[in-house]
């Protein structure tokens, strides 16, 4: 009984960039023409909402006593509706970060983007969101940082997460 | 633990052709919530989670990542099956008999409301060498289908009339269903060819829903609050996903199902035996191709001949899509096959309203994934615990 | 404790390449015929086909499972397709374990396959999509983001160091040298490591499993079947999967939680108190560097903060106390998502019969652990094998 691939069984035919590039290889190619409006639903419509108003808003869920953003209509952990609305600062800590030197479409970034998951002010602990930090030195971003929202100027926040332009450090 | 496996629960919300105001994790959480009332259970009694879906449905990939939380599934085992909750409620059954898992929910939902090129997304399914370069309409499959089925068949285009007449009327008595409607098979017959013979009457509309099911093991099913609906038989199966290699005419994939189905349950006769079916109508002419690969009749000419005496009718001998199947309620994507479920267990319980048939003991649950695949399976249900097990 | 005992009776793989001249049907079915022929088996043998495989967006495909079919051999049988991301290849094992345990199917074959070169510009792009389409897309986040998030917190919670993580490439891309289906085996050094240009700080490129083409499949087969047609069956001894809240943002992600849950589901039914003496090879997940140090604190087989210690001090070498990784891993072999996972359950299988020639562990282990990750730092998916029979 045999198992082991021998270096003779493990099969597959591994095709170069050069041999690609220069037409070797018959190759189709496609665009996908895939287009979706997503409902928002409750939650994230008013988060969405709010945001086009430049504040942050959070569900409450009184069995946990937990604060939750992004918000959501029902509480994953107590399995209920929650309750409320609860609107938080735009200040926040960063929770983590990272320094990324390449963009979503694999393009080299020569000033790295600052990636980070900051923890919201008026939520409760470890509630955080992903967004981006600048206006700093990449290399002075530090865990445990306070940082605030810079908001987009009225005119141009559409409800969209990106109506906070970026976090920025908050000056003492 | 135990080799009888029955639902205990179901929750559904109604079918719609959009759900503007619900996202798809508030309609989730709906028929959820629904669920484990009508199971008198917690999530945190749960053990294991099935969700059935598609990434590009959702227009998300890694779609799994956004079911647990508004399932109660936090934590939990939960894994995403890319097929027909039909073939979740499989997956169910084989997860409580192979002992990992005394207590499993399996949800499918649709947001088809949301996808606004549902045309190019099956195109995208096609294959992408052979033959997405045609360009052409993927309900032109199912018309070259159609059209070798009535010719070897002998299955004429009357029936598919009569098959989508019978359903959107039958629909007028489920208040889940999103397509009722009182049409004669005159109506159907002067409808459109959206590609030959294909009609567009004959073709299924989308639309957005979920539905949630609870299965237990025996002793769970025993002290359950509601009657519960046995599992007796479960069977699911490919032909070709080739479409130069399959076959056009019979619906292999839901025989194979269907044996193993029978096998289980030690049913012999299914006509006799088995009251009401569910069976895939997308197209009206599958509804046909399905019964016959169900083993209900032994040719076209058998079939034609009961269509024409009005036996698949809800009042027949023999009722086919009492709840006015996808033409009547709608297409809600993978989770066409769990609203049929949905049916089955309502019936069998008593509990079906104006659409209830007398003396159900046994029902019948096929699911077909669509354009182009030959993906299908099949549930029967009853309301006797099953002497050998499933 | 499941009445039906199942094994492990023959695993097969393809090459992991960068881009493959093959299609995803045709990498299907190298892998299964491969399997399939270490277990001298024809397709007819096989009850029932699962197939695993991780985002559509990579091939090109809607319903690529129905695509796929007839490549692993799907054809007029039960077929179907699970999917948790990352994770699917190790949990597509535990999908044909509790097909096989419940007594409607006796065999079963799993393949895994993936070919992400299909999708340009490049397969990362393709990334995107698994972020939330709402609250995180605007953002145009990329996959590095998330792992670098959780690599800045993990070390920083631990106080580690980056050449303890770099450690993990040297000693992974070193075991893959002895791997024929390796991409990436190398014989480095940890300065090199280092040396390589930085993704996403603090993620080297050294330190990241490439994206990849590729497929792996496995027989299973319930006991009398197994023992008939098996010399050296490998036990699948427990099997636990978990799935934790899409909520990444709000977790603590200096530790996989949902890792311990899964290893602890196969655990138990293994009947292992304590994973650290009695699994004698583990094969964690490591998509990055840092994964795999990540993992086996999940996986219970190092205490929280101290597996980067255990590596420095040569535990888990491959003729260390505890090896992990001795296939190479995704850092070494490749990492063709699904793939990968089984690839994983493969060297287990080699491993334990031992058949896996350059990178045999020495002392006839009898019992390993493989895992997989996977979504949004969210599922772990976990399998025990050995050579007992459970009990």
């Amino acid at each position: 009984m045999k198992s082991e691939p021998e270096p003779n069984l493990v099969r597959g035919t591994p095709l170069h960039e050069k041999p690609l590039r220069q037409g070797k290889t018959f190759t189709i190619t496609y665009t996908p023409k895939l287009r979706y409006e997503w409902d928002m639903g409750q939650a994230i419509g008013r988060y969405l909402a709010e945001l086009k108003e430049g504040r942050l808003i959070a569900r409450a869920c009184r069995k946990c006593e937990r604060v939750m953003i992004p918000p959501r209509m029902f509480c994953e952990r107590c399995f209920r509706p929650t309750d409320e609305w609860v609107y938080l600062k735009d200040t926040g800590k960063i929770f983590t970060f990272s320094l990324c030197y390449v963009s979503w479409n694999v393009k080299r970034l020569k000033q790295p983007e600052v990636p980070a998951v900051i923890e919201i002010d008026g939520a409760s602990p470890g509630m955080g969101i992903l967004h981006v930090v600048k206006r700093i030195a990449p290399k002075k971003v530090r865990i445990g940082m306070a940082v605030q929202a810079v908001w987009k100027p009225k005119p141009e926040r559409i409800g969209s997460v990106t109506d906070i332009a970026y976090w920025e450090p908050i000056k003492k | 633990m135990s080799d009888r496996v029955a639902i205990i629960g179901v929750g559904f919300t109604s079918l719609q052709p959009s759900t503007p105001h619900l996202s798809f994790k508030e309609l989730m959480f709906e028929a959820a919530q629904k669920a484990y009332l009508d199971a008198g259970i917690q999530p945190s009694e749960i053990d294991s989670f099935v969700t059935c879906a598609e990434d590009l449905n959702e227009g998300l990939s890694i779609f799994d990542e956004y079911t647990p939380d508004q399932l109660g599934a936090v934590q939990k085992p939960m894994h995403t099956l890319t097929q027909d909750g039909l073939h979740g409620i499989a997956d169910a059954l084989m997860q409580i008999r192979s002992g990992i898992a005394e207590l499993v929910v399996v949800e499918a939902h649709s947001k088809a409301s949301n996808i606004k090129t549902p045309e190019w997304l099956v195109d995208y399914a096609l294959d992408p060498v052979y033959n997405r370069p045609l360009g052409l309409n993927p309900h032109a499959l199912a018309g070259l289908e159609m059209n070798v089925f009535l010719h070897e068949t002998g299955i004429r285009a009357e029936h598919c009339a009569q098959v989508v007449a019978k359903n959107r009327s039958n629909a007028l008595r489920n208040p889940v269903a999103a397509y009722p409607l009182a049409l004669t098979p005159m109506y159907v017959e002067s409808s459109t060819y959206v590609s030959y013979p294909l009609r567009e009457a004959e073709i299924a509309e989308r639309v957005d829903g979920c539905a949630v099911v609870v299965l237990a093991d025996e002793k769970k099913a025993l002290k359950a609050q509601s009657k519960p609906a046995w599992v007796c038989g479960v069977g699911f199966a490919n032909d070709s996903g080739t479409l130069e290699s399959r076959d056009w005419v019979r619906a292999d994939y839901a025989r194979i199902a269907v044996e193993r189905a029978y096998r289980q349950a030690s049913i012999q006769n299914p006509r006799e035996e088995i009251r009401l079916f569910e069976v895939d109508d997308t197209y009206a002419y599958k509804e046909l191709q399905h019964l016959i690969a169900l083993g209900l009749f032994s040719d076209g000419a058998e079939l034609g001949r009961s269509i024409e005496a009005g036996e698949t009718k809800a009042d027949g001998k023999m009722p086919v899509n009492v709840s006015g199947g996808a033409l009547g309620m709608g297409l809600p994507l993978e989770a066409s096959g769990l609203y049929r479920i949905v049916e089955l267990v309502l019936q069998l319980r008593g509990q079906a309203g104006a659409r209830q048939l007398p003396d159900v003991r046994l029902g019948l649950a096929q699911s077909w994934r669509g354009v182009p695949t030959t993906s299908g399976a099949v549930v029967i249900l009853g309301t006797e615990r099953p002497n050998e097990p499933a | 404790m499941s009445r039906r005992k199942v094994a492990v009776v023959g695993a097969g793989m393809t090459k992991f390449m960068r881009r493959a001249l093959e299609t995803p049907k045709e990498l299907a079915w190298l892998a299964a015929k491969s399997a399939l022929d270490s277990a001298e088996m024809k397709l007819d043998q096989i009850d029932c086909v699962v197939l695993g495989s991780a985002p559509d967006a990579f091939d090109g495909l809607h319903m690529k499972g129905e695509y796929l079919s007839d490549g692993c051999g799907g054809w007029k049988k039960p077929y179907l397709r699970c999917y948790v991301g990352g994770g699917t290849g190790v949990y597509a094992v535990a999908q044909a374990w509790f097909q096989v345990a419940s007594g409607l199917f006796d065999t079963a074959l799993v393949v895994c396959e993936e070919k992400m070169s299909s999708c340009l510009p490049h397969p990362q792009a393709a990334f995107l999509t698994i972020f939330d389409h709402i609250t995180e897309q605007p953002l145009k986040p990329n996959l590095l983001w998330i792992f670098a998030l959780e690599q800045t917190r993990y070390m920083q919670t631990y106080g580690i160091a980056l050449e303890d993580i770099a450690r993990v490439s040297v000693k992974n891309k070193r075991n893959a040298l002895g791997h024929p289906a390796a991409q990436l085996g190398a014989d480095l050094t940890i300065k090199e490591v280092l040396a390589s240009e930085v993704m996403a700080w603090p993620v080297h490129r050294l330190m990241v499993s490439p994206t990849s083409d590729g497929a792996a499949a496995v027989v299973l087969a319930a006991e009398e079947t197994a023992r008939r047609i098996c010399d050296r069956p490998a036990w699948i001894q427990g099997v636990g999967w978990c799935l934790d809240t899409a909520y990444w943002t709000n977790r603590d992600l200096a530790y996989p939680e949902y890792v311990e849950k899964a290893a602890w589901m196969a655990y138990r039914t293994a009947g292992i108190r304590e994973p650290r003496k009695e699994i004698n090879i583990a094969e964690p997940y490591d998509p990055f560097a840092y994964k795999e140090l990540h993992h086996l604190e999940g996986l219970q087989l190092a205490p929280k903060g101290q597996a980067p210690r255990l590596l420095a001090d040569g535990v888990f070498e491959r003729n260390g106390d505890l090896p992990v990784t001795p296939s190479g891993g995704l850092l070494g072999v490749g990492n063709p998502i699904a793939a990968a996972g089984l690839m994983k359950i493969c060297e287990l299988f080699w491993q334990l019969r031992g058949e896996a020639g350059t990178r045999q562990v020495p002392g006839k282990p009898e019992r390993g652990v493989a895992q997989a990750w996977g979504d949004l730092m969210q599922v772990g998916t976990v399998v025990v094998m050995g050579t007992k029979e459970p009990a």
